[in-house]
């Protein structure tokens, strides 16, 4: 089997220590990862301010790089869910199609198909989940506290795996961050009260981390902690599986 | 509304100067929805219920051409007048037609967010009609002289403090008093004097069944009873798209409606009019005001499944922190900014950027409206047709760049990073909106991409 | 102009002008309308299997007590009586459309003005059924002298036999079927509004209190 690691443009140029992990993790379970030095982006920050029509090149770029592999991975729900659900090029479309069903995100990879059952992880801290709404709502990675089905979690489960993590419960279990690509700029004042009424609700309940399978949401969070100047510290879901403290 | 031309996002940092209001707001929204969630959850077959709900509109909007005139002949045949309206201004016409034949100068109004996406109070007003709003929520932003701020719950965005200032000004309520039960019987009190004085009485329309031509109103207050049943004329205005094709099918809708809305099992009035009372004229408006045109569009027809129940805007983050008169529209949060921009792009342009795409609300529709895939679709639209500001098409366009050429992103990358490194300031400042309130993230020394080369490209 | 040509009766310039006017936006909303519809899609079957668990007056009375009206068994019309006079000693003006229960003071003239029923302290009515899941009652206006008076009057109170309640509203369409009416309504419970700062105030405009008597005969 091998698999693309497909890195997210703010995970490569921020917080490539989560890349690291990512592929760190996937190499344990023995799978053999390639890493396609061209890639870029997605081209979600586009498409998500309304220019989808401009990302044609990019479309074409990621398909040049991605097409081919069994499988494609990310350490992101959203990067993730906009190339299932967006990713078409008129010339290449059997390729693009084979694509978006073949790219998944980290933690539905690990659950759904290499249907990971135990993990030689130890993280022993307090640790609250953040549910990034593209992982969670788009591609359902745990059920949506709106609907009336049966709970799940695929993060859920595997953090449940590290050895000394505990797992706080939060008043709000999928409430939007705030991020929201450009939203985070355009609308500022909103981007910022939800980030700070997520932060407060993992802060109250005794989080010494917050975990997340998006980076873009929790740089968000760790940019209000920051300036809270808090000892609450975020951490990709990749780096805590992969992690031997 | 007098917003100053003001978008979304200015709106709504005005509204976030106040923080402890925004989390009184945010929290009073909040416990509505969750009172929906625990309801919802005490229905065996809720998600069955939602898709069948689905289904039906589904149905109705493949078939108004036909629900619409065998609505028609039956509501004639039951002696109601119909009458139609292709916009607000013909709608607006229509009633006062109908009230100054009667020779009619003042009004009861029950809730109906038709006839404020018309502006129809205006309009009557100019033509020296008075009409005063019977539902206590709407009586509240009408003598405040402000729009409803939620269509279900139009002041919400209110504390009792302001109502009782507002109850003494005008009701002659003793000062200081804010009492929420002490407010609600004043008005009772108030209110009782005008249903029985007002020889008209205006009603919007829940639901209304093709097979039948009866309509379906919902209150709790029973405010749009007492004006219809006390007046010589009842004037009930719809949009087409409010069309059930059977009775039947009420069963369904009224399981959902107050649940979704409220957590009500059912709202304490469902009155059904088929027929107009002995002595009593009832006339009814069919409105089109852009649904045709909406019913057009594909990616965007099924808003007009709208039962209008507000769970999408309980349930929005950006609306429980941005308020409802952000919004600029009639029908304000996540489903107002899918529907308004149908009316006019230029106008409501901002508002499906007024969303992270969190999709909760899809998830509590009850008639399952993809309402975040169509905001997501509206964007592609609006800024297609060119109603985003060039800068913003000038900024996309150099991504789009950079992003599609492997070496300007790495160069671009490195030398952000640079900059953020050895120059915080130069981005660290006021002007950039992330750093306003935020850290921005630490550069780290090298990309992923440059660890890779030094660390795995031996391999 | 299909409309002028079927009336056909003389109007005058105003009322042409009119019926131009208005016939012509039928026509332009239908036309618009056939051009957008989308291809049809079928009707769902409704089919929604009743709980099994669940007794039905036990639902009823306990939903209806959650909205805020108040429910008593009874045995007979007889203790429905004793209860009223009791519960309503101090009443001036009842109006009783149950024949077993006596009204007070002055009655209704069948025809006159509703709002003549402005002072009536309690109005008893009698229910057709009752529907469990949400504790609502349909009354029709044929039951009715006035279809104000269910929501005039200051205090309701309803008789409903227990064999007449439903599980769910579906149930409750199905009583309901094709039967013609001029005005039928679902109440359930006191009028209420939460308007205010989302706090539950009951006695908006209708009825302050609703009680319901659920005959066990």
């Amino acid at each position: 089997m091998t698999v693309a690691l497909f890195v997210p443009c703010y995970i490569d140029q921020f917080y490539p220590q989560v890349a690291i992990a990512t592929l760190e993790l996937l190499e344990k379970f023995g799978v053999k990862v390639v890493y396609p030095p061209d890639q870029t982006c997605c081209g979600q920050p586009m498409a998500n301010s309304g220019f989808e029509h401009l990302t044609h090149s990019c479309n074409e770029l990621f398909i040049k790089n991605f097409a081919g592999f069994d499988y494609i991975v990310c350490p992101s729900g959203s990067c993730t869910l906009h190339i299932k659900d967006h990713l078409h090029h008129e010339k290449e479309e059997e390729k693009a199609g084979q694509i978006r069903k073949r790219v998944y995100e980290l933690t539905e990879f690990l659950t759904d198909v290499l249907k990971v059952e135990a993990l030689d992880a130890r993280f022993p801290h307090k640790v609250g989940v953040h549910q990034s709404c593209h992982g969670q709502r788009g591609l359902q990675l745990s059920q949506m506290s709106e609907l009336v089905a049966e709970p799940f979690s695929k993060p859920g489960h595997l953090l449940k795996m590290v050895e000394g993590l505990e797992l706080i419960e939060l008043n709000r279990v999928d409430e939007c961050c705030g991020f929201g690509g450009t939203f985070c700029v355009a609308e500022e004042a909103v981007s910022v009260k939800m980030g700070k009424d997520r932060v407060k609700d993992h802060v109250e309940h005794g989080a010494e981390y917050i975990t997340g399978g998006d980076m873009s949401c929790l740089m968000h969070l760790e940019g209000i902690l920051r300036r809270q100047n808090s000892k609450v510290q975020v951490k990709h879901i990749a780096e805590i599986l992969n992690s031997k403290q | 509304m007098n917003n100053g031309d003001k978008d979304h996002a200015a709106l709504a940092q005005q509204f976030n100067r106040d923080e402890p209001r925004v989390n009184w707001h945010d929290e009073t929204l909040w416990w509505v929805r969750a009172k929906r969630d625990k309801a919802a959850h005490t229905i065996p077959g809720w998600e069955h219920l939602r898709e069948t709900a689905s289904r039906i509109k589904n149905n109705v909007l493949s078939n108004m051409y036909g629900y619409l005139q065998q609505f028609e002949e039956n509501a004639r045949k039951n002696g109601v007048i119909v009458h139609w309206a292709a916009d607000a201004g013909e709608h607006n016409e229509i009633v006062c037609g109908i009230l100054q034949k009667h020779g009619i100068n003042k009004m009861v109004k029950s809730k109906s967010m038709l006839t404020e996406e018309c502006h129809l109070n205006d309009y009557l007003q100019q033509n020296g009609i008075e009409v005063i709003d019977t539902d206590l929520g709407e009586r509240i932003v009408q003598l405040a002289k402000e729009p409803p701020s939620h269509i279900v719950l139009p002041c919400i965005h209110k504390k009792k403090e302001e109502i009782g200032e507002l109850f003494h000004e005008h009701l002659g309520t003793p000062e200081g008093n804010a009492d929420p039960q002490f407010l609600t019987h004043a008005a009772r009190l108030h209110l009782r004097e005008k249903f029985l004085t007002r020889r008209a009485a205006l009603t919007g329309v829940n639901f209304a069944i093709a097979e039948t031509g009866e309509f379906v109103v919902c209150t709790n207050e029973g405010n749009a009873d007492m004006g219809a049943h006390l007046a010589d004329v009842h004037i009930a205005c719809m949009g087409f798209e409010k069309l059930l094709p059977q009775r039947k099918h009420l069963g369904v809708f009224l399981r959902l409606l107050a649940r979704s809305a409220t957590g009500q099992p059912i709202t304490t009035y469902s009155s059904h009019f088929k027929k107009p009372r002995k002595g009593q004229e009832m006339h009814i408006v069919l409105v089109d005001n852009g649904r045709s045109v909406q019913l057009g569009r594909e990616d965007f027809r099924n808003s007009l499944k709208c039962i209008r129940c507000g769970a999408c805007m309980n349930t929005c983050p950006v609306y429980r922190r941005s308020g409802g008169h952000s919004y600029h529209t009639a029908v304000a949060g996540p489903i107002g900014s899918i529907l308004a921009p149908n009316l006019d792009m230029r106008k409501y342009a901002d508002l499906p950027f007024a969303s992270t795409l969190c999709g909760s609300c899809s998830n509590v529709c009850p008639v399952k409206i993809d309402i975040h895939d169509q905001l997501y679709k509206w964007r592609q639209v609006l800024m297609k047709e060119g109603y985003g500001p060039a800068a913003k098409k000038l900024a996309m366009k150099g991504m789009t760049f950079t992003l599609s050429n492997p070496g300007v992103y790495r160069f671009a990358g490195k030398t952000g990073r640079w900059v953020m490194g050895k120059m915080p300031f130069i981005v660290n400042n006021k002007l950039n909106p992330w750093y306003k309130q935020r850290e921005m993230p630490e550069p780290p020394a090298q990309s992923f991409n440059e660890w890779y080369k030094k660390n795995r490209k031996a391999d | 102009m299909n409309g002028i040509k079927k009336t056909g009766r003389l109007i005058n310039t105003d009322q042409l002008r009119d019926i131009y006017y208005y016939m012509n936006s039928r026509e332009k909303i239908l036309a618009a309308i056939k051009k957008s519809q989308p291809a049809p899609r079928e009707l769902p079957v409704l089919d929604f299997p009743l709980p099994d668990d669940m007794d039905a007056q036990e639902k009823f009375i306990a939903v209806l007590s959650s909205i805020g009206g108040a429910a008593h068994t009874v045995g007979s019309y007889d203790e429905i009586q004793l209860l009223i006079n009791r519960e309503y000693n101090d009443a001036a003006r009842i109006i009783s459309l149950v024949p077993e229960i006596e009204s007070r003071g002055q009655y209704f003239e069948p025809g006159t003005n509703p709002h003549l029923l402005e002072d009536v302290d309690l109005a008893v009515i009698k229910a057709q059924f009752g529907v469990a899941e949400n504790a609502a009652v349909w009354i029709t206006d044929d039951m009715l002298p006035e279809r104000v008076l269910s929501f005039i009057t200051q205090n309701l109170a309803v008789v409903l036999h227990r064999r007449d309640i439903l599980q769910l509203m579906h149930q409750a369409y199905e009583r309901i079927g094709g039967r013609d009416y001029g005005f039928g309504v679902f109440i359930a419970g006191p009028s209420k509004t939460a308007d205010i700062e989302q706090s539950l105030v009951l006695g908006a405009h209708g009825s302050r209190t609703m009680r319901i008597f659920i005959l066990q005969s």
